[in-house]
């Protein structure tokens, strides 16, 4: 793979000369998985460039691209590549608001949306956005009537008849391509602050391509399911440059509602999810469980235990005795391997997650049933390449070792700081935030803090900046804390509190899908997430949940400070159109803290019930008011020493 | 297959209808028309004889006086095979979908009467059987792709939320490729966000089947929306007709809707 073209371009159109017939995407549509070969691909991107060249796009300008994954959409990425230009995908999901902040900040005249509501948000937009002057649509659904709108199929007309007139163009244009130029720009999630745009190289982009698909042994053979956000950096990796790199399948599933089931039709050899899809996966299945047959329930429950037992030293190659084995190869007749095929895994050969800390318990689940999930680490600045972790030596809380070339150190205050091929080039228009961030030495600083285990792998504990100290001194690591909260299926999200106070705090939000169901079975009536919220037994259930992490948090000495003292169960979900979580859902906590203020002092004074109202925004944009009297719980801590002896 | 929207000439007049069972009167001497293409709305109170004025132009009750005339051909009375094969189709005020069948199934029973092969055909899948299935099918993949509905393909109707079974129901109606749609208040019991889409997707199909869509309906937001047209009802006389913007300022509207002193 390595002596190939050094750009998108050149080696897509390697792939339709060397294996023209093999399928490189597909897509569901009218019910029938529709397949298109790497030469009807490359065919595809030719128009679509020179469509957008008789458009008058040029060098050097940006192309937005909002949607779902639709083959047509990442087709577009390879096509402004093709003339030199830089994509830009946007998350599909944000109101137009957010849209004319990156349309400005990028100077975007040239848009290709999925669908009308795409359209009509840039629409709404483009008041604020003067630049932005072609918009193409793909679904022609509902835009007939729309004016200086341009469909899909003209477009591609129109290149055909601009190539036919002007050959050699497009030829010369991907020539013109060098390794250097910016392929991407991807908006960082904005976890602090304004998003801001990260440009990575073909070379940065296709070196970490490169070095993951030759780590996990990519062929043009694989598949894989596209169905996260295009314009999150795994899903660029996964589904856009290790795609063209490797020259395997992507299957664009027919909606968004449909991953389940377009999954297990599919049967994906390659998966990669965030631990969120992970999350709800198993709750689903431990939902499902619960309604099945007294001798079904058994019959799982007992094999579960063995497959904890032994699940995965038996994945990782290491010694387990015959009667384990046998064990589990019943286990694997009966439910393991039933299971897998149930959530469309069942040719899966390599798994990862990455995008938060998984739950250990939730990453052993699925090693032990035999799917192989690995972890991660990277970023938007690093093209999502930094530590990897190899087949033979998974861990549960590290995130592996440093990726091929990529060099990896713990600077002196804790934070990793990385070095390699796939650094971005720069941050769009913000040389402050680039000099910043990469130092003098050429190395990256990623904001994260972690150290090196034993084995030389990577562990990350929280972002650098979140890690604090309680007025005990003692360590305090939010996210930590979130993450072992969240691993229960009852809880969906948790914000912890803790820097500069004596003791840790959190709210909580509860899955409505589980909880709800919880509920059912004991009979208990509730009109909407604020009243299932609000209720006592629902209180007394995350109590239960926070106490078991809280005994977990004192067997680690250096964490037993961190127990979880007081919480309450938050009256409304944490939502992204409110900005309480990013784009790709991770909680912002400084925001959340300024938000519920109230609460926190309500949780930190003692008090046993706070009143509370808060502005909502609906789907559609208007605007409402939830309000809540929420009781705060206490929860039973544990000292370090006590739970030792207990365990 | 796409038709642009423009509104043309009456396909549907009803005259002078009345309509009574035994001693009540439930539509008194009602006459209006329908224009191609058009999104015509009917309301009125509770009990103003908007649904009963539907099963009129379908053929379910049958009046004692008056005339529809429906593309041309007058009757008294319609009756609903004749409605059916003319291209009048239907939703109902309370779901009438098989609750035990999958959605893909109910919504194939919409081409029922687009079925030419015969039962022996069918049962053994064989000779026109097998062609006109396939075809079937295609058309009602269409339909789910257009309304959103993929993800409930092989979903028994009777585990699905009320505004999804509201939509299957529309899919059904739609699969008999209609050229006139009666839709019975087809945002009752609907949240906002549902309502929305309901109006997105009657408004789509108006767009792109060219489908004219006679719809009762209580939300006067969406009535003012999305209709061309409007006929008032009270008590099963007319009391109102014409675009939305006139009846927000007609007196005898407003006194049906508020109520007024006798």
């Amino acid at each position: 793979m390595n002596d190939q073209p050094g750009t998108f371009p050149g080696r897509m159109l390697a792939h339709a000369k060397l294996r023209p017939r093999h399928p490189a995407t597909r897509e569901k549509n009218l019910g029938i998985w529709q397949t298109w070969t790497w030469s009807e691909v490359a065919d595809e991107v030719r128009a679509i460039a020179c469509g957008l060249a008789a458009l008058g796009f040029k060098r050097g300008m940006h192309l937005a691209i909002i949607g779902d994954n639709r083959p047509r959409l990442y087709w577009s990425i390879t096509a402004a590549q093709c003339l030199g230009g830089v994509p830009v995908p946007m998350y599909q999901d944000a109101p137009a608001a957010e849209f004319a902040y990156v349309l400005n900040d990028a100077e975007v005249a040239y848009a290709i949306v999925e669908d009308q509501e795409q359209v009509d948000k840039l629409l709404e937009a483009r008041s604020q956005v003067p630049t932005l002057a072609h918009i193409i649509y793909d679904d022609p659904r509902g835009l007939r009537n729309y004016d200086g709108v341009v469909d899909y199929e003209k477009l591609t007309a129109l290149g055909r008849e601009y190539d036919a007139a002007h050959p050699g163009f497009f030829d010369a244009e991907v020539a013109a391509v060098k390794p250097g130029d910016v392929s991407i720009m991807l908006y960082t999630s904005g976890t602090t602050g304004r998003p801001k745009g990260v440009r990575q190289a073909h070379a940065a982009f296709i070196a970490a391509a490169l070095g993951s698909a030759q780590f996990d042994h990519l062929t043009p053979d694989d598949s894989i399911l596209s169905y996260l956000p295009m314009a999150w950096v795994g899903d660029h990796l996964f589904s856009y440059a290790q795609w063209v790199v490797a020259g395997f399948t992507i299957n664009c599933p027919e909606s968004g509602d449909t991953v389940m089931t377009d999954l297990r039709e599919i049967g994906p050899t390659y998966y990669f999810a965030p631990p969120r899809v992970f999350e709800n996966l198993l709750t689903q299945l431990s939902i499902r469980m619960e309604d099945a047959a007294a001798v079904k329930r058994w019959l799982y429950r007992h094999c579960l235990a063995i497959a904890r037992r032994c699940g995965a030293e038996i994945l990782d190659g290491r010694p387990v005795s015959v009667a384990n084995r046998i064990a589990y190869w019943l286990g694997n007749i009966l439910i393991y391997a039933p299971l897998r095929n149930v959530l469309g895994m069942s040719r899966v050969r390599v798994a990862y997650t990455a995008g938060a800390a998984i739950g250990p318990d939730l990453f052993r689940f699925y090693r032990s049933i035999g799917i192989n999930l690995k972890q991660f680490y990277g970023s938007t600045e690093t093209c999502a390449y930094v530590c990897l972790q190899p087949d033979s030596a998974v861990k549960l809380d590290t995130v592996g070792l440093p990726a091929p070339s990529v060099e990896v150190k713990i600077a002196a205050d804790g934070e990793v700081i990385v070095r390699g091929p796939m650094l971005l080039t720069e941050y769009y228009r913000r040389p402050d935030a680039t000099a910043e961030s990469i130092d003098a030495e050429g190395f990256f600083h990623t904001g994260d803090a972690g150290y090196f285990d034993a084995d030389g792998q990577l562990k990350i504990i929280d972002r650098a900046k979140d890690v604090g100290k309680l007025n005990d001194g003692s360590l305090y690591a939010p996210n930590y804390i979130e993450n072992k909260l969240k691993f229960f299926a009852h809880i969906k999200e948790a914000v912890a509190f803790g820097q500069a106070r004596d003791e840790v705090c959190a709210f909580v939000n509860i899955d409505m899908g589980s909880v709800g169901d919880w509920a059912e079975r004991r009979n208990l009536a509730y009109s909407g997430y604020t009243d299932l919220a609000a209720k006592p037994e629902v209180l007394q259930l995350v109590r239960e949940c926070v106490e078991q992490v809280n005994a977990d948090l004192a067997r680690d000495p250096a964490l037993a400070g961190s127990q979880v003292h007081r919480f309450l169960v938050l009256h409304k979900e944490l939502d992204p159109d409110d900005d309480e979580l990013t784009r790709t859902r991770k909680v912002r906590r400084g925001f959340i803290a300024e938000k519920y203020a109230v609460l926190v002092d309500a949780l930190y004074a003692g008090r046993d019930i706070q009143h509370i109202e808060t502005e909502v925004k609906f789907e559609d944009g208007r605007r409402g008011m939830v309000a809540a009297d929420i009781p705060i719980a206490r929860a039973q801590t544990f000292a370090p020493s006590a739970v030792r002896t207990a365990a | 297959m796409s038709v642009a929207r423009s509104i043309g000439e009456v396909v549907l007049e009803v005259d002078d209808i009345s309509l009574a069972f035994g001693g009540v009167k439930a539509l008194t001497q009602i006459s209006f028309d329908v224009r191609e293409h058009e999104i015509r709305a009917i309301i009125g109170p509770n009990g103003a004889g908007k649904s009963s004025m539907l099963n009129v132009i379908n053929g379910v009750y049958h009046p004692q006086q008056g005339t529809i005339t429906f593309r041309g051909v007058p009757r008294h009375q319609m009756n609903t095979h004749a409605a059916a094969a003319q291209g009048i189709a239907r939703t109902f005020q309370n779901i009438a979908l098989f609750k035990g069948m999958s959605v893909l199934d109910n919504i194939m029973t919409g081409r029922n009467l687009k079925m030419k092969a015969t039962f022996l055909e069918q049962a053994l899948w064989i000779g026109r059987a097998r062609n006109e299935e396939l075809a079937h099918r295609a058309k009602v993949e269409e339909i789910i792709d257009f309304l959103e509905i993929q993800h409930i393909r092989r979903t028994p109707v009777g585990r699905l939320p009320y505004g999804l079974q509201k939509r299957v129901e529309l899919a059904r109606a739609l699969a008999a490729e209609p050229t006139l749609l009666l839709l019975d208040e087809p945002m009752a019991g609907m949240n906002v966000e549902e309502k929305q889409d309901m109006c997105r997707f009657i408004l789509d199909v108006n767009e792109q089947y060219g489908t004219t869509i006679v719809l009762i309906e209580h939300d006067m937001g969406v009535v003012m929306d999305i209709c061309d047209r409007v006929v008032v009802l009270d008590y099963g006389r007319k009391i109102g007709d014409g675009v939305p913007d006139d009846l927000r300022h007609n007196q005898a509207v407003i006194d049906a809707y508020l109520g007024v002193a006798h």
